[in-house]
């Protein structure tokens, strides 16, 4: 076994990881640095394609009010005030602060340039070309958690657990990846920047490593989640022809540079059934866009392959270069001629609203346990925005470090290994159990397929209570067929036992978002039921969900947080 | 993910380097469901999802391109997994071979300064 102690933990190393230890270690504290896949490369940062919104103003008159009216609008009445104002007001210190560690925001006449997309009143999304937002952010933020000696990053270390006393988190537990070592650490504050649970779902646009880690380990720490009936399913998801070396998200940006439309298989333009606008209009929102293509699928008006096609086919090819230059060649390389070809795009699973419940501070409910980025719940309701991802993974990656730091440095650490105990011996039970070799070799691997299917079939872009009811019962039975599967024997790099842990987090992340789903009896931004189809003004609120004692996930309602601080 | 194997569809083995270090390494080939324009990541996907889930392999980003933890050797050439196409008529996979073997297709791509056992020894050290 190995213990480590420091002041700040943080469990994650995506932008908002990578924000939070910058912050918390120019406040003071000592950090680690952990992530079970490689520091910056895992999560779902290094995967943003373009639109990174704040309201800097430089190329026409904007205000951070106003980007925060557009953020409340799209959340469709659900979101947090005070959060979605620190958001909006803080991402343009953070993108001035970026473009100080000269990560390239694109440039027009020496101003950062900014696109328009849709719910925006002005065009503030700035981006780094080409389609080189992610990597270009996920680079500048490792230049410089590398340069804070305070920070010591560790990659491929799992953690699993946070270690709560007396109401107050003590520290982690988890084990290195590379030897299955049980690994303790001893730390006064934990930041959970984990991200999102995309991975939940069949189709989906997201890094491998987002399987709702982050709101399971805040739930069995005993800290709230609210809004997890809300996963956002990015409308126009590359579906066909296949395509590799590509994120399938790819297509936005094409439109907010170029327009282009979508037809139904029929060769109509659809979006206007569904109160959108077609033609060359990217305006309408993502909620909007997924529900309209996925009715047009039930009515039959999809491809073969069950998607909408998007035409750029009316756009000269000089036009096409000067727009995305490289990325013409790469889908050259894969067949595709935007001159002539139309591709077939539906939805898919992108983001989460939802998550942790925090306060202004990135507190949660339990002494020293902060959230940060796409696992915190609140600041864009029940629809977000595009472009506020990235910053929210800056903004409250910035300030969960700060406050975490100040709350963390200089104080005693309490660390006991009776609290830890319940951990290790999950753990070393798992890695003692031994297969007889008479089972089935793909049994995790098996679980993960059919929970995607079901989340994708049954709690997806449109959902009945007969479907949600008989997801949540399947989501329960698999939570006690887990209990007693056994992982591999491998000792290095037991992806088994990883399969395991990343199936307990996404089995309980599942059953929390089933449940929320169930519960909201409406129709709102990215929860979409059939049998309910209309927003009901009498659940403007917030389900706050917990862990009960036998291990059940229970909900309850909680007004939404009116009021922005100073 | 793509669906298990049914009887009428076209399949492409695609062979894979198991072991770990101390052990000599074997081949084990798997036949997966045949599409068009496939990539061997698609394929190590199915082998695990299907077949085998203990296969050590390092991803993270699927088929982005953009996390760049995939390199294998396939056929003998370092390529990305995500961008490389799975031949029709089978293709091999290995780990690198000019970085430490971890077990299967999994070698020590994690830099020094990120290790947890580099950074124990070098504190060790004082």
């Amino acid at each position: 076994m190995i213990h480590l102690e420091t002041d700040v933990l943080v469990v994650g190393a995506g932008g908002a990881g990578m924000y939070a230890a910058i912050a918390a270690a120019r406040n003071g504290a000592d950090v680690i640095l952990a992530d079970k896949s490689l520091i910056s490369r895992g999560g779902a940062t290094i995967m943003a394609q373009m639109t990174t919104a704040a309201a800097l103003g430089d190329e026409e008159p904007d205000s951070w009010e106003k980007h925060y009216e557009d953020t409340l609008e799209a959340g469709r009445g659900l979101c947090n005030e005070e959060l979605s104002a620190i958001l909006c007001r803080e991402a343009i210190d953070r993108i001035r602060e970026m473009d100080d560690w000269k990560v390239g925001w694109a440039r027009k006449d020496g101003n950062i340039t900014g696109v328009m997309a849709p719910g925006h009143s002005v065009p503030r999304c700035v981006y780094v070309d080409f389609l080189n937002t992610g990597p270009a952010v996920a680079k500048c933020l490792r230049t410089q958690v590398a340069r804070a000696d305070s920070v010591m990053r560790v990659s491929g270390l799992a953690i699993n657990d946070v270690v709560v006393e007396n109401g107050a988190v003590t520290g982690a537990v988890g084990w290195n990846l590379e030897d299955e070592t049980p690994v303790t650490i001893a730390a006064n504050a934990v930041i959970i920047a984990a991200g999102g649970l995309t991975r939940l779902y069949q189709r989906n646009s997201a890094s491998v490593n987002m399987n709702g880690d982050g709101y399971a380990m805040a739930l069995r720490a005993g800290a709230d989640l609210i809004d997890m009936e809300f996963p956002q399913f990015f409308p126009i998801g590359h579906l066909a022809p296949r395509l590799v070396g590509m994120d399938p998200i790819m297509w936005d940006p094409f439109r907010y540079k170029l327009g282009g439309r979508l037809f139904n298989a029929e060769g109509e333009e659809f979006l206007h059934k569904y109160g959108g606008e077609d033609a060359e209009k990217y305006t309408t929102t993502r909620d909007i866009i997924s529900y309209g293509i996925t009715k047009e699928h039930e009515a039959g008006l999809t491809t073969e392959n069950g998607g909408v096609h998007l035409s750029f086919q009316h756009i000269p090819e000089e036009k096409l270069r000067e727009a995305f230059g490289p990325v013409i060649d790469k889908l050259a390389a894969n067949g595709i001629d935007l001159t002539k070809d139309t591709v077939e795009v539906a939805p898919i699973a992108h983001y989460h609203m939802g998550g942790i419940r925090v306060n202004g501070q990135m507190e949660t409910s339990i002494t020293g346990l902060y959230g940060a980025g796409e696992v915190v719940g609140g600041a864009n309701g029940a629809n977000r925005l595009s472009g506020n991802a990235i910053p929210e993974a800056f903004v409250f990656g910035e300030r969960a470090g700060r406050f975490a730091a100040e709350y963390a440095r200089g104080r005693n650490r309490v660390w006991s290994d009776a609290a830890a105990q319940e951990h290790l011996d999950l753990l070393n039970t798992l890695i003692g159990r031994q297969s007889d070799g008479s089972g089935d070799k793909a049994a995790l691997g098996e679980m993960w397929f059919e929970l995607q299917n079901l989340m994708w079939e049954k709690v997806g872009v449109l959902r009945t209570g007969d479907k949600l009811a008989a997801a949540l019962t399947r989501i329960r039975e698999m939570r006690v067929t887990l209990a007693d599967m056994v992982p591999a024997d491998d000792a290095e790099f037991n992806m088994t036992l990883q399969d395991w842990y990343d199936l307990r987090s996404a089995l309980l992340t599942a059953e929390s978002v089933t449940l929320a789903a169930i519960n909201r009896t409406e129709s709102r931004g990215a929860h979409q039921r059939e049998d309910f189809e209309e927003m009901d003004p009498a659940q403007v609120h917030n389900q706050r969900l917990r862990l009960g004692d036998d291990g059940e996930v229970l909900s309850d309602y909680l007004p939404v947080a009116k009021g922005v601080a100073a | 993910m793509s669906a298990p194997v049914t009887n009428s569809e076209k399949t492409a083995p695609i062979t894979i380097q198991r072991g770990a270090p101390g052990e000599e390494p074997w081949m084990e080939t798997y036949d997966v469901p045949w599409r068009p324009g496939m990539s061997v990541l698609d394929a190590i996907v199915w082998v695990r999802t299907h077949a085998d889930s203990s296969v050590a392999f390092r991803y993270s980003c699927v088929s982005a391109n953009a996390c760049k933890e995939c390199m294998v050797a396939v056929n003998g050439k370092t390529v990305y997994a995500c961008t490389e196409r799975l031949s029709e008529d089978g293709s091999e996979v290995g780990p690198l071979k000019n970085k430490t073997l971890i077990r299967d297709l999994v070698t020590d791509i994690v830099p020094p300064k990120e290790n947890l056992r580099t950074i124990l020894a070098e504190r060790a050290k004082g």
